[in-house]
């Protein structure tokens, strides 16, 4: 039947719809709308009211676009019975000061309720430097935990049996020697392969795009990556290789739709390269998994999740021929926007972190990370952490919105807007394709010049309050002083990690540490997996620096642009 | 005194980013702002050492040096940048911090001779003002 003579369908519905717009009209000319413009955070235009006609535009089919929980093209989310059967992982990331120190961060977020582990590291780590270089100067344990060796690693999850949880490492320069670590770690506490889960964040084309922590340049660095996979897909099955993020993306300016459209097109880029070095898609595609942002915008973000299901799982389907179904999914973590806090008037930010995180959850996410209030103005205190923990715990015990599947699902509003979000995606993505792939459109400067643009822009409409940050542009308050107390990081930290590591290096064989690198750099020169190498060169205790200056001597250092 | 707007393009900035901390956001906001508003802007791009910062502001005899930092290690670098442009003679430099500076550091921040420290949530045009009045003449 020809849908728009449905009796009951769109033809009536679209004609009382035009006689609806027309009372409207007519009212709004004494009663007019407010003078500004009705856009999403990421400034894409948005309807007043969505009707079965917006479907029927999109050529909605319920078969097609959704069908069902747990299945292809899993729109509506990843499990059959979502939330009831396990709720999302309560994930808070917490690295700060000496490993020890974290360590009882972690303990202590463990006895609250947490369900996984996910280690911040520092600077100097992060950018594969030992808590005693120069380089390292000033930053050391300031906004994550210094690990410069195996035996920082091994204090770090102290007490903590590897079997039993899952831990999540934000790292990604020199992810393969942490990696290595922890791989060395399990295996001295006799833990077997199979019972090590957890995630490496360990996306590198997103540092070269948003956080810029990065070591060599870009084609050896992506080397490392899939060497990674191809080790972890066959060693550890249960272990995430790569979490493919959009977090970083989104923060550093870009809007919804290109922290999703350069996410994906990272993630293919790692898809790509891994069928490259010969590996069966359906082998290493189940372990990635992915990071996204969660924003304020609260329709456009659940939209956000939903297409991002969608468009993986086709791609995955139709362009890499991937036949299992767990290659299909896009399993997620998401965090709630950081750039969104704000310093002024710090407790409203528990009310941001709870918007956020409801969205997430409404969007299906399978592990999340709440906020804390006063992470604009330092690591967050025991107690924010606390709260931002609770928040989770409320949403999922407390407001009832776990009980279902995909709740929105079916909305005029959010299917139209899931779909305009998921068009608007694809067309980046085409664009990337255009230009030869993403590690192209990165080499060129691509993604970041758009993400560039968008921050810039973003930050005009708040000066022109266009957009509006509650505290800041708006409803500021005369009270100038911030009254939070905060967490400290003092320098003796460096001072004592660094005491350590000296006293280390006496003690390890020092033969065998050389012994060691000499393998690494062979391997690195004649394009060997490296994992083996490196994993032997950390348990004799070579630190972090020293493996990512031996791959610095083979593969040389990134020098990013100073475009603005 | 205040610089007229007219003499903008007269003032030299250089943004830097000091230490390992990756967040360019904002130094690349407040960059392009700032050349928007006709001063001539500098950027050092990412992972700057003190001394790559004081060799650039020296070589471009620059007005005003402005350090984003994000990472907490502000009390260590800022004092290195500003002890060693003021070393090689550039004396009334305008130093500017922005970032994620806790309250506590402020004074000492300002002890070491930074003029200004901005925080996040500041208004393009706050810092444009204050460039504006306190750019040194020369």
């Amino acid at each position: 039947m020809p849908k728009s003579t449905d009796k009951n369908g769109s033809y009536k519905t679209a004609q009382l719809r035009a006689e609806w717009d027309k009372r409207r009209e007519s009212i709004e000319k004494k009663s007019p709308p407010r003078p500004i413009r009705f856009t999403t955070l990421s400034d894409m235009e948005v309807p007043l009211l969505c009707t079965p006609e917006d479907l029927e535009k999109i050529d909605f089919d319920y078969e097609r676009e959704l069908g069902f929980p747990g299945e292809y093209p899993y729109t509506r989310g990843v499990q059959h019975n979502m939330y009831r059967g396990k709720l999302w992982t309560m994930r808070q990331f917490a690295g700060f000061s000496s490993p020890t120190e974290t360590n009882k961060r972690f303990k202590m977020l463990l006895e609250q309720g947490q369900t996984g582990l996910s280690t911040a590291f520092d600077m100097p780590t992060l950018m594969g430097y030992d808590c005693d270089s120069p380089k390292s100067l000033g930053e050391v344990g300031k906004c994550g935990v210094s690990v410069s060796s195996l035996e920082d690693m091994e204090e770090l999850f102290q007490g903590i049996p590897l079997g039993d949880v899952t831990t999540s490492m934000t790292i990604n320069g020199p992810a393969i020697v942490i990696l290595a670590m922890y791989y060395a770690m399990a295996e001295k506490q006799g833990v077997p392969n199979a019972k090590i889960r957890g995630t490496l964040q360990n996306d590198i084309l997103k540092e070269y795009i948003a956080q810029k922590e990065w070591l060599f340049p870009i084609a050896p660095a992506v080397k490392c990556v899939i060497d990674t996979i191809e080790y972890g897909t066959k060693n550890y099955p249960n272990w995430n290789t790569v979490s493919i993020s959009g977090y970083h993306i989104r923060e550093a300016g870009a809007t919804a739709v290109q922290e999703l459209a350069f996410t994906l097109a990272d993630g293919m880029a790692y898809v790509e390269e891994s069928i490259k070095r010969g590996m069966d898609v359906d082998d290493f595609a189940p372990r990635l998994s992915f990071f996204f942002d969660v924003h304020n915008d609260f329709f456009e973000e659940i939209a956000k999740f939903r297409a991002a299901r969608r468009i993986w799982a086709r791609m995955m389907k139709d362009r890499y021929h991937a036949k299992s179904p767990k290659s299909w999914m896009l399993r997620t973590h998401a965090q709630t926007a950081g750039v969104s806090l704000t310093a002024q008037q710090p407790v409203n930010n528990v009310v941001r972190v709870a918007i956020q995180a409801m969205a997430g959850v409404l969007g299906g996410v399978n592990s999340l990370h709440t906020n804390s209030m006063d992470e604009t103005l330092a690591l967050p205190t025991d107690e924010s952490v606390l709260v931002a923990l609770r928040t989770q715990q409320i949403l999922a015990e407390e407001s009832g919105i776990a009980n279902y599947a995909d709740p929105l699902g079916g909305s005029y509003l959010v299917e139209a807007l899931t779909h305009k979000v998921e068009q608007e995606a694809l067309e980046y993505i085409k664009k990337i394709d255009d230009m030869g792939g993403m590690i192209k459109a990165v080499e060129e400067g691509y993604p970041q010049a758009e993400i560039a643009n968008s921050a810039y822009r973003f930050q005009r409409q708040l000066e022109s309050k266009d957009k509006v940050m509650v505290g800041v542009n708006r409803y500021q308050s005369v009270e100038k002083k911030r009254t939070m107390d905060t967490l400290y990081i003092d320098r003796s930290v460096g001072v004592r990690q660094a005491d350590k590591l000296k006293a280390l290096k006496q003690r390890r064989n020092a033969s065998v540490v050389t012994r060691c690198l000499e393998q690494v750099k062979t391997d690195a020169a004649t394009g060997k997996n490296l994992m083996p190498s490196i994993i032997e060169a950390v348990k004799a205790y070579a630190t972090l620096q020293e493996v990512c200056d031996t791959l610095r001597g083979v593969y040389g250092e990134y020098r990013g642009d100073d475009k603005y | 005194m205040t610089n007229p707007i007219s003499k903008r393009n007269k003032i030299r900035v250089l943004i830097a980013k000091p230490g390992l901390d990756g967040h360019d956001r904002g130094a690349k906001v407040i960059a392009r702002a700032l050349r928007d508003a006709g001063f001539e802007v500098i950027y050092t791009g990412l992972h700057q050492t003190p001394e790559m910062i004081v060799q650039a502001a020296i070589q471009e005899d620059v007005h005003v040096v402005g350090l984003s930092i994000l990472s907490g290690a502000h009390n260590a670098l800022v004092p290195e940048v500003i002890n060693g442009v003021r070393g090689a003679g550039l004396v009334d430099t305008l130093f500017l911090v922005g970032g994620i500076i806790p309250d506590e550091d402020f004074e000492g921040l300002k002890k070491a001779g930074s003029h200004m420290v901005f925080t996040p949530g500041t208004s393009l045009e706050e810092i444009i003002n204050y460039i504006d009045k306190h750019a040194p003449q020369r």
